[in-house]
């Protein structure tokens, strides 16, 4: 225990302050009414920003949650150093599925454009199933995209992992309610709230770590639909697509293959704040292809049981 | 869309210490909801280029002329298909001053429940009227939620006043109209501004069509408005969500703290506290928050609380001020608002969640109904319906330590849960439903009189 006791003073909270405290809430109301949770953990932003959250919410004790990782097998290797990492820092437990096995049992199929996003849904699901995960944390946040406008903080999952959302429980005041039957799982998004420049500002505040591609540096990029992706055995470049030397950066870290960079000269955590503030486009807007199927994408996407 | 909105420049900034506003709008489309919800997004940067891109795509794909605003907010399939909205949207803007999370509340399907729902979490509810047909039955039915819910700041937006003519005389009415039917309900805090959202007046930038009128904009007025007086100002509670004790073999070895969220009111350490149902006495030997040692926890905040002596403390309990403490109780009456579309009726056995504790509970008696509208009571309704405000009797199977919820929002709310599915049935407020409803609705039964 330290010693030193912090003098705080009267005041309305600062609203990462108020972000904080609210998602802690939720970590510890799910700690006390589910057997198994297990949070998503996949290297990027947000679910660092969650596990650092679950980490302040139980100290000085250990974190009772497991974590998982669905893995496409088409990641940043920079992604996957900083899991490994992270998870023996720690001392956690992480469980990984596999998309390459599930594709080479034959229970899925490469799609033509070489994308594994979407493939994703059926090993989480076996995961869930496997491991009887009863809650499930996802670092989804409703600025993100309309469907998961939304969505509730604690969102029932029927035992296909599908989601209704014609049949979402009203959520009221900060009572959430996890009731669920043997089977169902419920899926738990404690940065509801959070913005994307929330979640840098908090990352910058407590000077959280992350992996490296999220600031600038030089690398080999080639244009398809107007996004740079990078080279790799998932499938590109192909064709006339060119390789070029490019200085950028990702604002989302997900599968290779749907995920771009940005060009970007922001070295810093300070400079992606500045950078973001003054932004167009959203981050999925700017770097995710699996979005721009169709009108509808996560919310299908989400009705089958993905994150 | 650029015809109806030219972006000023007021931003998101990158400040990370200011404050945070939660709010609930109400309105239909008809009052220019989607405009000045659109506006506010727009005018603070949080509609982004490929947001709105899509926005106009769908809009001329519909043959609309003018973006179609609403499409922001209806993110589902069923709501696009159908052009309604269905579910409370979540939005977020922020200004250089402060954060906001906006719960836009949809005015066709299930309204009452879902105004409820986003009223439960607001500090300020914005009334949407339109100036040419001023206070009408569904501005009484917002102002009615809002009062119910104890929404402690009520925003009434006059919009379209361009279409009276800018004319002082016609807001003053709709304005003192207003006023004094929400005062009667017993909203603590009403104001009134005269907009025009598709002009922009009184919006963001103040009106050049308005002299007489010497208030604050709607975005000024939302960026200074105080917050979590209410809350900080209440008697201390604390219920406890988990009990923390690492047991391991470093310098935590004998660390128990009790993890939560301070619902109300002040902690500090050096505090005499009383744990409840047990009433076992103790004193705050330390707070820590988040990995941290601190003086006091005020309300909102996240923290862990450790006791000098070795009481019995887990979690649902609620750890209160010795001085303050609430009586527990197992007979329950509240004001309800029935959200599933399974109906609730005397004699239904359930579950009650109350802050961290759940307890079985009986529905003794639903002794009336309340029109949300006229306001009036309808004494023995039998069984409530999805959107029903009602009062009703409960009885628990352990007491619980609530609190009137004109006293603590947080400590004096409940859910009724189905114990088969596991679903949502009802939203209930500990009390009566206003705080001077003896001087409204028609009757004075005896079994209406009971449940005062």
């Amino acid at each position: 225990m330290t010693t030193a006791v912090e003098l705080s003073a009267p005041g309305a909270l600062s609203h990462l302050d108020a972000l904080e405290a609210e998602a802690v809430h939720i970590f510890r109301e799910v700690a006390g009414e589910f057997e198994r949770p297990v949070i998503l953990f996949s290297g990027g932003k947000d679910s660092i920003v969650m596990l650092h959250l679950a980490r302040k919410a139980f100290w000085p004790a250990q974190i009772p949650f497991a974590l998982l990782h669905v893995d496409t097998g088409h990641n940043f290797p920079e992604v996957i150093e900083y899991r490994d990492r992270t998870v023996a820092e720690h001392g956690l437990r992480l469980f990984v599925g596999h998309v390459q096995e599930f594709i080479d049992n034959g229970r899925l199929q490469e799609r033509p454009d070489g994308t594994r996003n979407p493939l994703q849904t059926v090993p989480l699901l076996d995961a869930i199933e496997k491991n009887r995960f009863d809650a499930v944390f996802g670092g989804g946040r409703r600025d993100e995209e309309k469907a998961r406008a939304k969505e509730r903080v604690f969102s029932l999952r029927d035992e296909f992992g599908q989601w209704d959302p014609r049949r979402q429980r009203p959520e009221l005041w900060n009572l959430y309610n996890g009731r669920h039957r043997v089977g169902e799982h419920v899926r738990v998004f404690p940065l509801s709230n959070w913005t994307e420049l929330d979640v840098w500002q908090y990352i910058e505040r407590e000077e959280i770590p992350l992996p490296e591609i999220y600031f600038s540096h030089e690398r080999e990029v080639f244009q398809r639909s107007g996004m740079w992706l990078a080279p790799g055995d998932w499938g590109g470049p192909k064709g006339d697509e060119k390789l070029e030397r490019r200085v950028v950066r990702y604002r989302t870290v997900g599968d290779m293959s749907c995920t771009g960079a940005v060009e970007s000269p922001a070295a810093t955590v300070a400079e992606v704040i500045a950078e973001i503030a003054v932004s167009r486009l959203t981050e999925r807007g700017a770097t995710r292809a699996d979005d721009k199927l169709s009108e509808a994408a996560m919310e299908d996407r989400k009705r089958e049981g993905y994150f | 869309m650029t015809s109806q909105i030219n972006g000023s420049a007021e931003h998101a900034e990158a400040d990370a210490s200011v404050g945070l506003l939660r709010l609930a709008t109400a309105g239909s489309v008809d009052d220019g909801k989607s405009t000045l919800v659109g506006r506010l997004l727009h005018d603070s940067k949080s509609v982004l280029s490929d947001q709105l891109e899509a926005v106009e795509r769908v809009s001329r794909d519909r043959g609309m002329e003018e973006a179609d605003l609403a499409l922001l907010t209806d993110g589902l399939r069923a709501e696009r298909e159908q052009g309604i909205t269905i579910d409370v949207a979540y939005r977020y803007f922020a200004t250089a001053k402060r954060r906001f999370i906006l719960a836009d509340t949809p005015g066709h399907v299930q309204y009452t429940r879902n105004m409820v729902t986003g009223a439960s979490t607001a500090e300020l509810a914005v009334v949407l009227v339109d100036a040419r047909n001023g206070v009408v039955e569904q501005t009484r039915r917002h102002a009615a939620v809002a009062a119910l819910l104890r929404v402690p700041h009520v925003v009434l937006a006059v919009n379209k006043m361009d279409l009276v003519d800018y004319d002082e005389s016609v807001f003053a009415a709709v304005a003192d109209e207003f006023t004094a039917f929400a005062r009667e309900l017993g909203v603590p805090d009403v104001t009134t501004i005269p907009v025009s959202a598709l002009r922009g007046d009184n919006v963001v930038d103040p009106s050049a069509h308005m002299d007489w009128y010497g208030g604050p904009t709607l975005l000024e007025f939302l960026e200074t408005v105080e917050t979590g007086g209410q809350d900080e100002h209440a008697d201390g509670r604390f219920p406890v969500q988990y009990v923390l004790r690492p047991q391991s073999d470093d310098e935590f070895r004998d660390y128990r703290g009790y993890a939560g969220q301070v619902a109300s009111g002040v902690f500090r350490t050096g505090d005499p506290v009383v744990v409840l149902p047990s009433g076992a006495h103790s004193t705050i030997e330390g707070i820590d928050r988040l990995g941290t040692t601190v003086d006091r926890a005020q309300a909102g905040e996240s923290v862990t609380i450790r006791l000098s002596s070795d009481v019995d403390v887990s979690r649902g309990d609620l750890i209160a001020p010795a001085e303050a403490a609430p009586v527990a109780t197992q007979d329950i009456e509240a004001t309800v608002c029935h959200v599933a579309d399974k109906p609730l009726r005397p004699g239904d056995r359930v579950l009650l969640k109350h802050t961290t504790r759940t307890v079985k509970a009986i529905v003794k008696e639903i002794p009336y109904r309340v029109d949300i509208q006229s306001l009036e009571r309808q004494s023995s309704p039998g069984e409530l319906h999805p959107n029903d405000i009602a009062h009703v009797v409960l009885r628990t199977a352990q007491p619980l330590a609530l609190d009137p919820y004109a006293a603590g929002r947080r400590t004096g709310s409940f859910l009724l849960i189905d114990e088969a599915d596991g679903s949502t049935l009802t939203a209930g407020m500990a009390g009566p439903a206003f705080v001077d409803q003896g001087r409204r609705g028609g009757e004075t039964d005896s079994a209406t009189e009971r449940c005062l």
